[in-house]
C-alpha cells in the first residue's frame, strides 16, 4: 500500500532527499567538511584561482579535521568509510576541484601506495606525518609522452649494488613542487615498481607547470629524476607491476566521481540563486520558462550524479565495486558536471565569466578533472570492453 | 574540577520555525541539530581545559529531550565533551521553562559540578532564561550573555554583553554562566572525533532517575499555557534607497530620518 506523501515538502538544496540516505555520522561527516569549505576555502578560492596557487597550510588545516587518508586505517587515518570519504570530497570539491585534488593525491594517491604496496617500516614512517598534514605526498606515474598509456612510460629504475638509480621525467604532477615526498613510478628489470622519493633527494627536481586555465588553484609540476640514487628501502616491495599505480588512481577516481557531484551543486546552487534575483524585463529570469528548463535539467544531473556517486559509495563499503564500476561513474559524472557548469554559465549571463562567482572556475576546472585519472574516452573504452567483451584500446 | 555543559538540540536553522496551533507548542518535526549557542558553551570549555589555569578532568554534556536527541550529545562529545548525559521521560514533554530549569538542575545534582556553561539561548524557544532557572535551583551564581571568560586564580572574570555596553563580572564557583556566540569560534570537529563520538559513555536517565517530583514537570506541572496565536500584522513596504552616488545617499538618508524626527 503506498502511503501518504501529500506533506512531503521537496527542498531545493536536495531534490531527491539524498540526505534521508546517509547515517547520522554521515551527514555529520559532511556538515562538516561543508562548514570547513565554506569558513575557509570559498570566501578565498577566487583569489587563489585567479593568482595560480593553493597555500600549502591548507594541508595542516585538512590533516586536523582528519581528511587526509581519511579512508586508510591505522597509521593515524581515520579509517573512514568509503561513503564517507566520498561525501567529504563532494564538498571539498563544491569549494574547488583544486582543494579536492590536494587531498584526493595526499590519501588516494600517496598515502594509498604507501598504505597499500609499502613496507610496515614505511607506513610507520610516513602516514602518521602525512595524515596530519605535516608532510605532503604528489604521485609520479604520467609523463609527458605517457598518459593513457602508462605500460609506455620511460622513467627506468636499475640496480646499483644494493641502491637503485632513478632516471626520468614526470608530467603534470598535482603538488609536485610542494610535496615533501614524492611516490615515483619507474620502468624496473623486475616490472614496473614505485619508490618513496624524498624532496631534496640529489638529481630530484621540479619545476612549476604555468599557463594552466584550469586547475588554477593547484600546484601542478614536472618532476625531474636525474640519476636519483635511492636506497634500497626507498621502494615499495609490494607492487611489482602497473597494478600498483592503477590501484591507486582507482582509489582517486572514485573521489572524483563524488567530487565532480560536488562541483555541480555548486554551479546548479549559483544559477538557481542568481535566476530568482536577477530581474529582465521585469520579473526574475527564474520566472522565464527556459531558464527553468535549464534548472530543472541541472537539478536532475546533480541529484542523479549524487546518486550514482552514492551507490558506488555503497558498493565500495560492501566489497563490490569494480574499477569498471568506476570508470562508468567517473565518466557520467564529470561529464555530467561540465553540462551543469555550462549551463549554468549562461544562467549567469556576464557575470557567468567573473570569479565573483563559482561557476566558471568550476567549468575550467572540471575540463581537467576530464582529463586526468582516467580521460573520459579511456573510461567510455573500458565500460565498452566490460559491455562487449572486447578490448579496444589496449 | 568537573564542567557540565547543557546542550539542546533544535530544529536546524534552515527549517521554517512554526507554532504547532493544536498543541501551542513549537512544532519541532523535520530537520535537527545541536544548538548553536551550545557549541559556544563546549568550546567554551574546552578552552578552559586546554588554557592550563583550572584543572579540567571533566567535560559532561547533558541534555533534557526525547529520543533523538541522542544526536545533539553525540555532537557535542565530537566537539569535545568526554561523556553525555540524556534525560529522557514522557512525563517531561511540555515542560516550560520553569520545569525544564528544575528538571536540569536535579540531574546536575547527580553530577556536582564546578561549572555549568550553556549556550544564553536557544536557537527554537528563544527563552534566554534556562541558566537563570538552573542557578537558583541550584543556588548557585548566575551569570548570562558572556563574551570572555579569563580564569584570574580562584576566580572567574567574565565580560557580559549588555544593553548598554559591557560589564566585567567576577564570580567564585560553582557558578553557572550562558554564553553569547561572540565569546568564541566554536571549532570543527575532526573526523576521528565524530567517528568516535558513540563510544563515548552515555547515561540515560529517567525522570525518577534524576529524582525530579513529577509534580512540577511536563505539560502539568508547568506555570506557563499557550493561549491563541496570530501571525504579525504585514509591515508596510519600506523605502529603498539606491546608492548611486554616496553623497546623495546619504542626504536622502538624513532627510527621511529628519523627517521623522528621529535625529
Amino acid at each position: 500500500m503506498s502511503r501518504d506523501t501529500a506533506k512531503v515538502a521537496v527542498r531545493p538544496g536536495d531534490f531527491l532527499d539524498i540526505d534521508h540516505l546517509l547515517s547520522d555520522e554521515e551527514r555529520d561527516i559532511r556538515d562538516t567538511v561543508r562548514a570547513f569549505v565554506r569558513d575557509r576555502v570559498v570566501p578565498h578560492v577566487g583569489e587563489w584561482f585567479e593568482a595560480g596557487t593553493l597555500p600549502v597550510e591548507l594541508a595542516r588545516e585538512l590533516g586536523a579535521l582528519g581528511l587526509l587518508g581519511m579512508h586508510l586505517e591505522g597509521y593515524g587515518c581515520a579509517g573512514a568509510s568509503a561513503t564517507a570519504y566520498g561525501l567529504a570530497c563532494m564538498e571539498l570539491e563544491a569549494g574547488d576541484s583544486g582543494v579536492r585534488s590536494l587531498v584526493s593525491v595526499q590519501g588516494s594517491l600517496a598515502m594509498y601506495a604507501i598504505w597499500r604496496w609499502g613496507s610496515e617500516e614505511q607506513k610507520r614512517h610516513w602516514l602518521p606525518r602525512m595524515a596530519a598534514g605535516e608532510v605532503i605526498g604528489c604521485f609520479g606515474l604520467t609523463e609527458p609522452d605517457a598518459g593513457s598509456d602508462p605500460a609506455s612510460m620511460r622513467t627506468r629504475a636499475r640496480r646499483d649494488g644494493s641502491d637503485w638509480i632513478l632516471h626520468g621525467q614526470k608530467m603534470w604532477i598535482t603538488n609536485g613542487s610542494v610535496a615533501d615526498v614524492a611516490i615515483v613510478w619507474a620502468r624496473t628489470d623486475e616490472g614496473f615498481r614505485g619508490f618513496i622519493v624524498p624532496k631534496g633527494a640529489k638529481g630530484f627536481t621540479t619545476q612549476d607547470i604555468h599557463g594552466k586555465l584550469s586547475l588554477r588553484a593547484s600546484i601542478t609540476s614536472e618532476l625531474l629524476l636525474d640519476d636519483v640514487r635511492l636506497p634500497a628501502d626507498a621502494m615499495l616491495p609490494e607492487a611489482t607491476s602497473l597494478r600498483g599505480p592503477l590501484s591507486c588512481l582507482n582509489e582517486a577516481r572514485y573521489g572524483i566521481v563524488w567530487g565532480a557531484a560536488g562541483a555541480a551543486r555548486a554551479c546548479f546552487e549559483a544559477a538557481l540563486a542568481y535566476a530568482k534575483d536577477r530581474v529582465a524585463f521585469g520579473r526574475p529570469i527564474a520566472a522565464t520558462q527556459l531558464q527553468q528548463s535549464r534548472l530543472a535539467h541541472m537539478a536532475l544531473e546533480v541529484n542523479r550524479a549524487t546518486l550514482l556517486a552514492l551507490h558506488l559509495g555503497r558498493l565500495k563499503d560492501a566489497g563490490r565495486l569494480a574499477p569498471e564500476h568506476v570508470s562508468l561513474g567517473k565518466l557520467g559524472n564529470v561529464n555530467a558536471a561540465l553540462d551543469v557548469a555550462r549551463a549554468a554559465r549562461q544562467v549567469l549571463g556576464a557575470n557567468g565569466v567573473t570569479l565573483e562567482y563559482p561557476v566558471i572556475r568550476h567549468m575550467s576546472n572540471l575540463e581537467s578533472v576530464v582529463t586526468y585519472e582516467g580521460t573520459a574516452d579511456v573510461h567510455a573504452l573500458v565500460v565498452g570492453g566490460a559491455l562487449t567483451g572486447i578490448d579496444a584500446f589496449r | 574540577m568537573k564542567i557540565c555543559v547543557l546542550v539542546k538540540e533544535v530544529p536546524d536553522a534552515a527549517v521554517t520555525k512554526r507554532i504547532d496551533p493544536a498543541t501551542g507548542r513549537l512544532d519541532r518535526s523535520g530537520e535537527k541539530n545541536l544548538n548553536p549557542y551550545d557549541t559556544h558553551a563546549i568550546e567554551a570549555a574546552m578552552q578552559l581545559k586546554e588554557g592550563g589555569q583550572l584543572q579540567v578532568d571533566e567535560i559532561v554534556a547533558i541534555t533534557m529531550g526525547p529520543e533523538s536527541a541522542v544526536r545533539a550529545l553525540h555532537k557535542a562529545v565530537s566537539l569535545g565533551a568526554d561523556r553525555s548525559v540524556h534525560l529522557t521521560d514522557e512525563a517531561l514533554a511540555g515542560s516550560d521553562v520553569a520545569a525544564t530549569g528544575y528538571a536540569l538542575a536535579q540531574t546536575l545534582k547527580r553530577e556536582n559540578p564546578d561549572l555549568v556553561l550553556l549556550g544564553q539561548q536557544s536557537d527554537d524557544g528563544e527563552c534566554y532564561t534556562i541558566g537563570a532557572v538552573v542557578a537558583d535551583h541550584l543556588q548557585a551564581p548566575s551569570l548570562t550573555q558572556v563574551i570572555s571568560i579569563e580564569v584570574d586564580g580562584d576566580v572567574l572574570r567574565c565580560e557580559r554583553q549588555a544593553e548598554y555596553g559591557y560589564d566585567t563580572v567576577e564570580v567564585e564557583l560553582p557558578a553557572v554562566i550562558s554564553v553569547g556566540d561572540a565569546i568564541n569560534e566554536p571549532r570543527y570537529p575532526s573526523l576521528k572525533a565524530i567517528m568516535g563520538a558513540k563510544k563515548k559513555p552515555l547515561e540515560t536517565l529517567s525522570a525518577a532517575d534524576a529524582g525530579i517530583d513529577l509534580s512540577r514537570v511536563g505539560a502539568a506541572g508547568s506555570q506557563v499555557e499557550c493561549g491563541s496565536f496570530k501571525a504579525p500584522p504585514a509591515k508596510a513596504a519600506g523605502t529603498i534607497i539606491e546608492d548611486e552616488d554616496t553623497n546623495e545617499t546619504v542626504e536622502k538618508i538624513v532627510a527621511w530620518l529628519d523627517e521623522r524626527k528621529l535625529i
